[in-house]
């Protein structure tokens, strides 16, 4: 199992969560926003400039900014 | 006195369908004290029951790190109501229960309505309610809110709930070891203590010092500094420790622990699901398709652009009628009333204020008609998760667009219903930067002045510069959206981390509700200022008036011009086929006053500001006439065509039909294609018209920021215009 920065998923592929390294306001919203380590994503979607992201996460769609989704480390099969 | 119900819930929950199912029309839209957000309140009475319902802003979380969710917890901690219904997605369980945990922990009465049972059933998804009721220790009641349906046995819960006379249920979760013992340990000091006693439950404050929850820690340092200090001793061991040991921060770990609570909870036979719960659905199969690397973007463009002209094009017949109702009033009152300053200030003072405030009102009413269709149906998130990239450069947000869209940004909007429809904006510095920005655009009532212009002077290239001058508001807006982020509204952008919820389709119901709130508040609080600033600018017009013997002397010249003339040439002059003699007559009168009108207007304290002024204006160009004319814009941009005229000895202009002031400027050796540019570009970018100062202020929740856009938009505006005129003397452009 690989470990890399979320930002690197590609269109459709599903991980893990890893770690989180965001703190402060964006560290909370990422986790109350439901991911957590251990959490699985799938992800769903990119805007059409590349930038955001929208992921499947505990059931819902969840959009972040690829600056963002850099705090995120996940591991890929 | 009923008893206080407080809605809560996760955005996109049905909180305000449930709020519209309970409450119907009986509802009243405020803000929460000293905050923008906005508090609805409403009446439930029904069964026997009755309820004072308040609607909380939709949050997911209850940290102090948004203005929602502060008020929120706020609200719930100091009002205490007496039953909280918590709104609970049912298709989203785990995510809104999340929030339900954090009520509990507040040890809050609460009862939970599961929403949308009938989505979660189609998406495969079975809960057992009698099984998580008794798991959490709390009602759950099956609704659904957009029909109503089981409304009344929520009602009934509630009322149960809020007269059981008990003791807070003690809830609580476990964190692990290192967290667990930390907080029994703090718990039993803050009891001890009676820490910040009554207002919050003792675990609950020890949880928050642990999360580092900044509004709880200085209210607890101002409580009892020593305590406190000793607590956040306590918080930093444990957050070193747990940091060497499992490399996270406590609050990290609460939220993890939390979210495994939940997990765990909804394992223990509450959920059943026939599918995937990652599985791709109907909304994700649209989404394939909206927002599709090149499709996206080109629906979003005939959605937007088709927004505006609904708005702007249907609000056109019942503008039409408010406009005339006032010309009726106006013309009745001028009819009827002896000519003065009484009739003076009804007709331009008062009629015109208010009809100008009620002319506003079809089209914020088709705005906000439009923006709650894209809102309800769940399009305008994906409008801003498209557009992001781009206005996140600016440092604004994705959702920034319908605001500058709306201003102007397709040449001919309006800039108050842009500034209220940055109400959509979440993030509250990425707001205040649109709304500050928005009227930069050019708004249908800068258009007359520009068309003027253009007309006279650059006549072959209307098209052409229309356009130009479109662009260059769009780059000025986000120019200064940028240089604000950097300087008065600098911070780190808000987290883009949103839901992009399922679409719906909306509630003819909840839309109308939605659009009649919103356009009421504005004719409320709206109206009343703007007709008192309304009146003060009738007054700078008007006064001081003529003095004594120049008025005299008019009245002398006209009443000889009158004797002079032969009696059946007087009796001819309101005839429609006049003999010659007559049209020159009246035509010599109308010159008179026009005259009269000029030398006044000159007069008044406008006029004497305008010629005040004009020093440092001509820099830029421009004369006292041009400034007076400018200094009218602020009442609305539209009279500034109207004021030229009149500085002009045009008499009255209509600013749709202005031949004769085109020409009296193409002949005037003052005017060349440089001031005519000079003059765009100034009236393009100086302070907003003061309705949209008032809405500024309404919707940024402080005079300040009303205050600073007037300087601050006149500022940049006469610093381009000088840029733009001196430079183009200095190379003799355009006969400058």
């Amino acid at each position: 199992m690989a470990q890399i920065p979320m930002r690197r998923l590609k269109q459709g592929q599903s991980a893990v969560i890893a770690s989180i390294s965001a703190q402060g306001e964006l560290g909370r919203r990422i986790r109350d926003m439901g991911l957590n380590p251990g959490t699985s994503v799938k992800i769903q979607g990119r805007a059409p400039l590349n930038d955001p992201v929208a992921l499947r996460v505990r059931g819902f769609t969840l959009t972040l900014r690829n600056s963002e989704a850099d705090f995120i480390l996940v591991e890929v099969e | 006195m009923a008893a206080t119900l407080a809605l809560a819930g996760n955005p996109n929950s049905g909180k305000t369908s449930l709020f519209n199912a309970l409450t119907g029309a009986r509802q009243h839209v405020g803000n929460y004290p000293g905050v923008t957000v906005e508090k609805k309140e409403g009446f439930y009475k029904d069964n026997g029951f009755e309820f004072h319902v308040v609607d909380l802003p939709g949050t997911y979380s209850l940290t102090a790190f948004s203005l929602e969710e502060l008020v929120a917890r706020n609200y719930l901690v100091t009002e205490r109501p007496k039953v909280v219904v918590d709104i609970v997605d049912a298709s989203n369980l785990e995510r809104n229960l999340y929030l339900t945990v954090q009520f509990l922990e507040l040890g809050l009465p609460v009862c939970i309505a599961l929403n949308m049972v009938d989505v979660a059933r189609r998406d495969g998804v079975e809960i057992d309610e009698k099984r998580l009721s008794s798991l959490l220790g709390v009602p759950v009641v099956s609704t659904v809110a957009r029909s109503g349906q089981g409304k009344r046995e929520l009602m009934a819960a509630a009322a149960a709930r809020a007269h059981e006379i008990s003791e807070p249920t003690s809830f609580s979760i476990s964190y692990g070891d290192d967290i667990d013992r930390a907080l029994l340990e703090m718990g039993r000091w803050i009891e001890e203590g009676s820490f910040l006693s009554g207002r919050y439950p003792s675990r609950w404050v020890a949880l928050k010092y642990l999360e580092s929850d900044e509004e709880v820690i200085s209210e607890g340092r101002s409580a009892d500094a020593e305590l406190s200090a000793k607590l956040e001793t306590k918080v930093r061991a444990v957050a070193s420790h747990v940091s060497s040991t499992l490399n996270i921060q406590p609050e990290g770990l609460i939220a993890d622990h939390r979210y495994g609570f939940i997990n765990a909870l909804l394992k223990r036979g509450v959920i059943v699901r026939r599918y995937d719960e990652n599985r791709i659905r109907l909304s994700d199969k649209i989404d394939r398709v909206l927002t599709n690397r090149f499709l996206g973007p080109l629906i979003m463009a005939a959605v937007v652009f088709t927004l505006y002209q609904v708005t702007f094009s249907s609000s056109e017949t019942p503008i039409g009628w408010v406009e005339s109702f006032f010309g009726f009033v106006s013309g009745l009152a001028d009819t009827y009333l002896p000519n003065g300053l009484l009739k003076s200030l009804l007709i331009s003072g008062i009629i015109d204020g208010v009809g100008g405030v009620l002319g506003f009102v079809p089209l914020i009413m088709f705005m906000f008609l439009g923006i709650a269709i894209l809102e309800d149906t769940g399009y305008l998130a994906r409008i801003a998760f498209m557009l992001d990239r781009v206005f996140a450069a600016f440092g604004l947000h994705g959702s920034s667009v319908i605001p500058f869209i709306v201003g102007g940004g397709i040449a001919g909007g309006c800039a108050v219903p842009g500034i209220m429809a940055a109400r959509t904006l979440r993030s509250p510095k990425e707001r205040l930067a649109t709304l500050l920005t928005v009227p930069f655009m050019n708004c249908g009532a800068k258009l007359p002045l520009m068309a003027l212009l253009i007309g006279t002077f650059f006549s072959k290239h209307e098209g052409l510069l229309m356009f130009l001058f479109t662009v260059l508001a769009w780059l000025g807006a986000l120019a200064v959206a940028k240089l604000l982020r950097m300087t008065v509204v600098r911070g780190a952008p808000t987290p883009f981390v949103m839901e992009l919820p399922p679409y719906r389709l909306p509630t003819l119901k909840g839309l109308l509700i939605h659009t009649w709130e919103r356009t009421w508040q504005y004719i409320k609080k709206a109206g009343t200022v703007i007709l008192g600033i309304s009146i003060l600018l009738w007054a700078m017009m008007t006064f001081p008036g003529l003095p004594q013997n120049t008025r005299l002397a008019f009245e002398t010249a006209e009443r000889n011009l009158l004797a002079a003339a032969p009696a059946h040439v007087k009796d001819q002059m309101g005839l429609e086929n006049a003999s010659p003699e007559a049209a020159a007559l009246k035509q010599e009168l109308e010159r008179l006053r026009a005259e009269e009108a000029e030398v006044a207007l000159r007069n008044s304290f406008a006029g004497r500001i305008g010629s005040f002024l004009e020093p440092v204006s001509r820099w830029a160009g421009f004369d006292w006439k041009i400034n007076i004319a400018l200094v009218g814009g602020i009442a609305a941009k539209e009279v500034v065509v109207s004021t030229l005229g009149t500085a002009y000895s045009l008499g009255d202009v209509d600013p749709e039909e202005s031949a004769s002031l085109s020409e009296t400027l193409a002949a005037s050796p003052d005017w060349s294609g440089l001031l005519a540019l000079s003059v765009i570009l100034f009236s393009m970018f100086y302070a907003p018209c003061f309705v949209s100062v008032v809405c500024m202020v309404r919707e940024s929740g402080s005079w300040k920021w009303g205050a600073f856009s007037i300087i601050f938009n006149t500022t940049l505006a006469f610093s381009l215009a000088v840029l733009v005129y001196q430079g183009g003397r200095f190379f003799g452009l355009l006969g400058g």
